[in-house]
């Protein structure tokens, strides 16, 4: 659904991204991880059109993003990193001048926006201005929008970025949901367990570059599947094992306190890219 | 028909702060009517007639300017720079030449309106003005050639502060120079002829002609004109080249 052939950006000297390849299926939930500055707003920002790739070629349902952009367009949605709504428009107008752009008829239009309003639970505040809603429903509201037109494929780029427990799972709901029926979903997030729930495969950028790729599990296994953590005077240490014989092992020669757990996927990131997220 | 879009939304915008649009579009012109053409102006006559109906076509053409510059020039830049509320146009089957369109056409709706305001305040000062439909169709174009620069900067200029910068270093003294308080033809010879390039110059000459009873000055519209087709494409091609 999604064909990325040696992607690259490159702002000056900066190399945002540097020769992705990557294929996403149809049907597919696909997280993008990496540490603040991978390239992963830059990667999205290609693939809906937002700015040109200095290098390689991206393809959505076989459509080149460079070339055919009104096709393109027809089938995407997004959801940007930045809140983008048109703070001067209620919850309804915004969902209405999307309809509109993207030439909706009228009945159909009035339909759609109800069925989402519901959808992502506005219905009371849709008359309201959005400079008076809070984060999480502003964050609503953007799906709700990039929904609109029926997009095949849905760019999430941080979707659940400052949300309270709750609404970030009412998000997840939302993004299942849709994902049930039928479309394409290409998320970033710095949760990690948000991907580790969420998605049958993610991706980890680093400096540009994909450095890892698989489904949690086996990205797991290939780390390791136990993680000992061992607390030494400032800093807690990670190392991972194979089997919980060799995690054991280790234990037994460290003389501070130690916890033995399962591998998460933060750990493989950490193992991956070397700093913690956010670093 | 894409611009309508466009047009739609600044008009619900603009019909939601109405009032407060009005109020701010108001006080500027009746300043000027009272400093210049009241206060300073009073008992001056130049070629023939009074001061205030020499000032009040040039306190029109530098408002017309004003506003449909600002409303198109200062909101866009922010939408781009800062709310990033113009990705949503970027992303959507949109084409540049309607998304200007629909944004010139919203200045210039908003120029029109400061301008009748002002042809009311006029009235109310006691100049008498002759009003026809080229005098509307002068305004029309004034405003639709400063909104289209208000595209070209809102989406070349950088920053916010070069944006304000613009504005004074550009807009601020074409509003007094322009023919608009005073003829050019009273500045030094050089100066004189580059304010004669100025399109601003053009719609108060023509304004002015008009409304003084002496017809339309077919130089004046033609400039006009064509300050209008070059700065509306140049919108397009900035747009086009902001991906
Ligand atoms: N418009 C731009 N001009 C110059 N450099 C840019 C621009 N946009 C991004 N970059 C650079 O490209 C690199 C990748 O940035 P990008 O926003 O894609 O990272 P990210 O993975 O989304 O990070 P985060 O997790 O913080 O959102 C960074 O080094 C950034 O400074
Ligand atoms: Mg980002």
């Amino acid at each position: 659904m999604i064909k990325l052939q040696q992607l690259s950006k490159h702002y000056g000297n900066i190399v945002a991204v540097a020769g992705l390849n990557l294929h996403i299926k149809r049907g597919e939930i696909f997280g993008l991880l990496g540490p603040n500055g991978a390239g992963k707003t830059t990667t999205i920002r290609m693939l809906t059109m937002l700015t040109w790739p200095t290098d390689g070629k991206a393809l959505i349902n076989g459509y080149d993003v460079t070339r055919d952009l009104n096709k393109v367009k027809q089938e995407i949605g997004v959801v940007p990193q930045q809140m983008n709504l048109d703070q001067e428009l209620t919850a309804r107008e915004n969902l209405e001048l999307h309809g509109r752009l993207y030439k909706q008829p009228t009945a159909e239009r009035q339909k759609r926006i109800e069925e989402l309003l519901d959808y992502v639970e506005l219905q009371e505040r849709a008359d309201d201005l959005v400079s008076k809603f809070s984060g999480g429903m502003k964050r609503r509201l953007m799906i709700a929008r990039a929904l609109m037109h029926n997009p095949k494929v849905l760019f999430l780029d941080e979707p659940t970025v400052g949300l309270d427990p709750h609404t970030r799972r009412k998000i997840w709901d939302l993004i299942r949901r849709m994902n049930n029926e039928g479309m394409t979903v290409l998320l970033t997030t710095h949760y990690i367990e948000e991907a580790e729930i969420l998605c049958h495969r993610v991706g980890i950028m680093d400096r540009g570059q994909l450095i890892a790729l698989d489904t949690p599990e086996k990205l797991k296994r290939k780390v390791g599947e136990v993680a000992v953590e061992s607390f030494e005077d400032t800093e807690t240490g990670y190392k991972l094992f194979s089997s919980r014989e060799k995690a054991l092992d280790y234990a037994g020669q460290v003389k501070s306190n130690v916890l033995i757990r399962d591998t998460n996927l933060e750990d493989v990131f950490i193992e991956l890219t070397g700093r913690k997220v956010g670093d | 028909m894409d611009f309508y879009t466009v047009l739609w939304r600044e008009m619900i915008v603009l019909k939601r702060t109405f009032y407060k649009f009005l109020a701010s579009r108001l006080v500027s012109p009746l300043l000027y009517l009272v400093a210049f053409g009241w206060g300073l102006g009073r008992g001056i006559r130049i070629n023939g007639g009074n001061y205030m109906e020499f000032v009040v076509p040039g306190i029109i053409a530098l408002s017309a300017m004003n506003t449909s510059f600002n409303a198109i020039g200062i909101s866009l830049n922010i939408s781009r720079l800062y709310h990033k509320t113009i990705e949503e146009y970027l992303i959507a089957p949109l084409s540049a030449g309607s998304f200007v369109l629909g944004n010139v056409l919203a200045g210039t709706v908003r120029g029109l309106i400061a301008s009748l305001i002002i042809l009311g305040l006029a009235f109310l000062f006691g100049a008498k003005l002759v009003l026809n439909h080229w005098f509307f169709l002068v305004i029309i174009l004034t405003c639709f050639i400063f909104a289209s620069l208000g595209v070209v900067a809102a989406m070349t200029i950088n920053s916010h502060e070069d944006m304000s910068n613009f504005s004074t270093f550009v807009i601020l003294p074409m509003s007094f120079l322009s023919g608009t308080f005073f003829l050019p033809e009273y500045l030094p010879q050089g100066v004189a002829y580059l304010i004669k390039a100025l399109p601003l110059t053009h719609a108060s000459y023509a304004l002015r002609a008009l409304a003084q009873g002496q017809g339309l000055l077919p130089i004046s519209l033609a400039v006009l004109g064509a300050y209008a087709v070059l700065l509306f494409i140049a919108a397009v091609v900035v747009v086009k080249k902001v991906r």
